[in-house]
């Protein structure tokens, strides 16, 4: 995918280029894309190592288990098919939080060790179950309290108040991950394996 | 409203502070923990630094090519009638595939329009609320060797645009244009 999306910028910029005759200002992209991107990294680098610390001593203090166990109700509304207590809800839970906690990054590796738990409940391998599927629609409606990322961006383009679409974003992502749990439980019984 | 400009400072502070009483009663090397976190924190960033680089300078390459307003002229006037900023369609579009290039596109609006303009605080709002499908799809399935996603994909798109919306009315009702 990416490297459709890479290929696709690069050619399809060049050639669009020669018809606008905006060839110099292509020129000046590639050498300042690069250190746009160092630049970036150096700002995003101190937030996000200041965040994983941080959720390093939630993982430790047990804080993760704990909030499983509270999460119960609601993932036995959402994977019914799933036993509760199984390692599955476990790792959905560490990745909802990690996601909650605004860390995308750093939810990945417990995203992958969910779905690996859940394939195990999968009747048909080759295809994504009930479960996988709105695991994966969850993920990626969004989840975050804090957009740390987006916070830092901010800060260092000169908001003058970076927080105030925290708000704003909690609403937002509550509506658009509502909206993806709805189209998923409607869909799951009707569509085909 | 002033409740949640309220509530937008204090969710970070109070974050940390549960998260280190409650390591604390547990008896947690609290520092330690950090240090070991900030370790792998700074790792994550090293290893997409490579993907940065390369995304910012295709998508620079492409946006300098006049290539993405250009599209934004096409599907104005669809999205103009609903009061949406038509120059927030490339970003909405790019969000759906990579997040560094979405990122990219970010920071190109913060710096034409400043990060407290209309289009500023909607974007990101809507960064907030949407997430990169493609590329997590293709990870997470990819792990479980799973060709066949059933309605993965429909239920992702139908909560992003449900984000984009969300993003747009709530930036107009709490901070006018």
């Amino acid at each position: 995918m990416l490297n459709f999306i890479w290929v696709f910028c690069i050619l399809f910029g060049i050639l669009f280029a020669l018809v606008t005759g905006e060839m110099g200002s292509v020129s000046q992209a590639v050498l300042s894309g690069g250190r746009d991107a160092v630049n970036l990294a150096i700002t995003m680098a101190g937030v996000v190592a200041t965040w994983s610390g941080i959720m390093k001593i939630a993982e430790r203090g047990g804080m993760i288990s704990t909030l499983s166990n509270r999460f119960a109700p609601l993932l036995h509304f959402l994977f019914p098919d799933i036993p509760p207590k199984s390692k599955a809800l476990q790792y959905i839970s560490a990745n909802f939080i990690a996601n909650f906690l605004g860390l995308g990054w750093a939810a990945t590796p417990a995203g992958i060790l969910a779905m690996k738990e859940l394939q195990k409940y999968n009747k048909n391998k080759g295809s994504a179950s009930n479960a996988m599927c709105i695991f994966m629609i969850i993920n990626m409606s969004s989840l975050q309290i804090v957009t740390i990322n987006i916070l830092a961006y901010r800060t260092q383009y000169g908001s003058a108040n970076p927080g105030e679409i925290i708000g704003p974003g909690i609403i937002a992502t509550l509506f658009s991950t509502l909206i993806g749990v709805f189209v998923g439980k409607l869909l799951e019984r009707r569509w085909h394996r | 409203m002033i409740f949640f400009l309220y509530l937008s400072d204090f969710i970070i502070p109070i974050t940390i502070l549960f998260i280190v009483v409650f390591a604390c009663i547990k008896k947690v090397n609290i520092y330690d923990a950090f240090i070991e976190g900030a370790i792998d924190g700074l790792k994550t960033v090293m290893d997409i630094l490579p993907t940065l680089i390369a995304l910012m300078v295709a998508v620079a390459v492409l946006r300098s090519s006049g290539f993405l307003s250009f599209l934004t002229e096409i599907l104005k006037p669809f999205v103009e009638w609903t009061g949406f900023p038509a120059e927030i369609i490339p970003l909405s579009l790019m969000r759906l595939v990579s997040s560094s290039a979405a990122t990219g596109l970010l920071v190109d609006l913060f710096t034409t329009y400043g990060t407290d303009s209309f289009i500023g605080r909607i974007s990101s709002v809507m960064m907030s609320c949407t997430e990169t499908v493609f590329y997590t799809m293709s990870v997470y399935f990819t792990a479980v060797k799973i060709t066949k996603t059933r309605f993965t994909l429909v239920g992702a798109i139908a909560a992003n645009i449900a984000g984009i919306v969300a993003a747009y009315y709530i930036t107009l009702l709490l901070f006018g244009r």
